[in-house]
């Protein structure tokens, strides 16, 4: 490590979170948090915790269970200039608000011929492998994709996450923040001061020559254990953190697989009609004389999520899935039972 | 209408078994011998037990996120549920679903839900279901305080009274949605104020009473089957343990005092001093009732323990349905 390494402070994923916006809210009058259990509790994941005590019940709001009036009260509070915050708690809860976030939130600024401005952040904790069952584990960020006028962000460390956190607050666009459940409690260096990661700007978290690995969220912690063990194998893997799905730095990506001549996208959502179809595409549309292979795609398979620890464990992509595929790519057979 | 000694000994026994279920999960819960959350009934087995022994076995209903305690009352086995939150082969939902979507569809158990008020709509649909086939059974759900605040509830409520449905609605008001009072969510303190706004008669009582929760269903159940339209219930009830697991995690959000005032009214203690007074059933059978119901516990955690995890070839099954030809 070196000195200024050692210097930077540890922070929980679940803190650079909470910092990111106590440190924008002391800034910005017009900022403040609404959402359920967040207040004198701290929100579930302990996220929003002691912003109340910090912030007040004006600016901290704990709201009844309704998440369509939730999203919807950040809606109607930023088209009038405040810049809320509005937590669903579990992402999967995103579906009872789908239509102030589907057809409100992302489309008001357009149907209005830009006259609208939604600065809204809605947070939510995503992914699976907590036993959670299939109403408490989705990875449902495709859906969000899909439609124009949302952002959304999966942060894969308390780095990213405090800096991504940031720009969303300041965004001027609706952004969905998922916060990934199972890296809460995840430490690594966050500095101290208030810094902004601009969304739509990838980050090649190894560099590498022979293969490119794009993984977002929790996966890139599995994807980085991957390549470890393909290094063994003499195989360099590049991975790219998109950091953002929406928008998405194609350019990044492209350059990778130009470089390396294969790639292998992978998510903890399921495969099918998962983000990482987008990016293949955009890949062989972009980059087709480069591949000496196809795209591979890791992702979950085409089921809910399951609540037995032991099919859960299955269900969830993990380094040996990721290293398998990677193997693929060079027509070498898989090693995971 | 009577209440005979056999519905007073018929609502003990099942709020006993309500009980010891919830106790047995809890411990298994503090030695991680379960996986995922955890939504405990204990304190409120009258509403759940009261609301039950007025349905038939063939009447449906909806739950919630805690949700053991209506499939005990209406019904449930010991063993499938405890293998079920075991996250074994065996349990009711195949080790797929787990404590928040535990069901027996052939109880009428139409199923715990993730979602907060997501059941009333889909009790809804059962009453619809039945009043279309002109079958005479009524579909009962229950909710909390904090899912009153859902639109799902508004829209099912209004809507079962629009079209006249067999339902009942059974609300258990234990003053809490997680870690929030219920003044802090709705401007209102009793949720009956809300069933004038669809028209729907409601009665509030007291949800450590048994034989009051009751005789409110007995009476809002034979409305439902007489064709005159939906019910509301307010019970007025207390969970004894955290929001979910067992302990209070650090942040202090309800008055050791509270939960101590309410544990004084308990329901099963209450049932069961009447029933002395009474002579319907004296301590020490009640003891044996206690006692039976324990050995049938212990005999499920075995079955659970036992039983085994799923095989990995089930990841895939039952995502979808096989189509049945029509008949
Ligand atoms: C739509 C939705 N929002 C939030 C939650 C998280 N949640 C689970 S239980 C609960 C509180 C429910 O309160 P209440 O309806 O009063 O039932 P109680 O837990 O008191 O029995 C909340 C907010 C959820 N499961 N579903
Ligand atoms: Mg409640």
């Amino acid at each position: 490590m070196t000195a200024t390494e050692v210097e930077v402070r540890q922070l929980p994923y679940v803190m650079a979170f909470n910092e990111a916006v106590r440190q924008c809210m002391r800034e910005d009058e017009n900022i403040f948090c609404a959402g359920e259990d967040i207040g004198a509790f701290g929100g579930v994941f302990g996220t929003f915790g002691g912003l109340q005590k910090e912030f007040g019940e004006r600016r901290v709001v704990d709201t009844p269970i309704s998440e369509q009036a939730i999203v919807g009260l950040g809606v109607g509070a930023a088209v009038m200039g405040l810049r809320p915050i509005v937590d669903l708690m579990f992402m999967d809860f995103m579906c009872v608000a789908m239509d102030q976030i589907v057809n409100q939130a992302a489309k008001l600024k357009y149907m209005f011929g830009g006259t609208a401005r939604i600065p809204l952040t809605i947070t939510c904790g995503g992914g699976a492998g907590l036993s959670a069952a299939a109403q408490h584990s989705q990875s449902l960020e495709a859906l969000l994709c899909h439609i124009p006028g949302l952002k959304v962000v999966v942060p894969s460390s308390p780095y990213d996450m405090k800096g991504l956190m940031v720009s969303c607050i300041r965004e001027d666009n609706p952004t969905v923040m998922v916060k990934h459940k199972r890296m809460l409690g995840v430490s690594g260096p966050v500095p101290e001061e208030l810094y902004a990661i601009p969304l739509g700007v990838a980050n090649i978290v190894r560099p590498g020559t022979d293969v490119t690995v794009v993984a977002y969220g929790r996966m890139v912690s599995e994807a980085m254990l991957a390549a470890e063990q393909l290094a063994e194998e003499g195989v360099e893997c590049e991975i790219v953190d998109p950091r953002t799905l929406q928008p998405l730095d194609s350019a990044t990506i492209v350059a990778s697989a130009r470089k390396t001549n294969r790639v292998v996208v992978v998510h903890e959502a399921v495969r099918f009609g998962g983000i990482g179809a987008e990016i293949a595409a955009q890949i062989q549309e972009e980059a087709f004389d480069y591949l000496d292979a196809p795209v591979g795609r890791i992702g979950a398979p085409f089921s809910p999520v399951p609540f037995s620890p032991v099919l859960e464990a299955i269900y969830i992509p993990n380094a040996a899935r990721i290293a398998d595929g990677i193997r693929a790519t060079f027509g070498r057979p898989a090693r995971s039972v | 209408m009577e209440l005979t000694d056999d519905t007073l000994r018929d609502l003990h026994r099942r709020m006993v078994r309500i009980r010891l279920f919830e106790e047995a999960a809890g411990r298994l819960a503090e030695a991680n011998k379960l996986p995922g959350f955890l939504h405990l009934y204990v304190g409120e087995e009258a509403v759940a037990a009261g609301v039950c022994v007025a349905l038939t076995d063939e009447d449906q209903i909806t739950s919630t996120h805690r949700g053991h305690g209506h499939l005990v009352a209406k019904g449930g086995d010991f063993n499938r549920m405890m293998a079920e939150l075991m996250a074994k082969s065996t349990g009711y939902c195949k080790g797929k679903g787990g404590s928040m979507h535990i069901s027996d569809l052939e109880l009428g158990m139409l199923g715990a839900n993730g979602i907060v008020g997501a059941g009333t709509p889909i009790a809804v649909g059962a009453g619809f279901a039945n009043k279309y086939r002109d079958n005479g059974k009524v579909a009962a759900a229950f909710f909390g305080d904090g899912a009153t605040n859902i639109g799902a509830f508004h829209e099912a409520a209004n809507m079962a009274c629009a079209l006249k449905l067999p339902v009942v609605f059974v609300c258990e008001n234990n003053e809490y949605g997680e870690f929030t009072p219920r003044h802090k969510t709705m401007a209102i303190t009793d949720i009956v104020d809300r069933a004038v706004g669809y028209g729907m008669p409601s009665v509030m009582v007291d949800g450590m009473d048994a034989v009051a929760v009751y005789e409110a269903a007995v009476e809002a159940v034979a409305r439902a089957r007489a064709g005159a339209g939906p019910s509301l219930i307010e019970a007025k009830t207390y969970r004894y343990y955290n929001h979910h697991g067992v302990q209070n995690l650090g942040l202090k959000y309800r008055p050791d005092a509270e939960v101590e005032r309410w544990k004084e009214r308990d329901a099963i203690n209450g049932i069961q001093a009447r029933m002395a007074e009474a002579g319907v059933m004296t301590p020490d059978q009640a003891e044996a009732v206690w006692a039976e119901i324990r050995a049938d516990i212990d005999a499920a955690i075995k079955f659970a323990d036992e039983s085994p995890t799923p095989d990995p070839s089930m990841l895939l099954v039952d995502v979808y349905s096989q189509n049945v030809e029509a008949l």
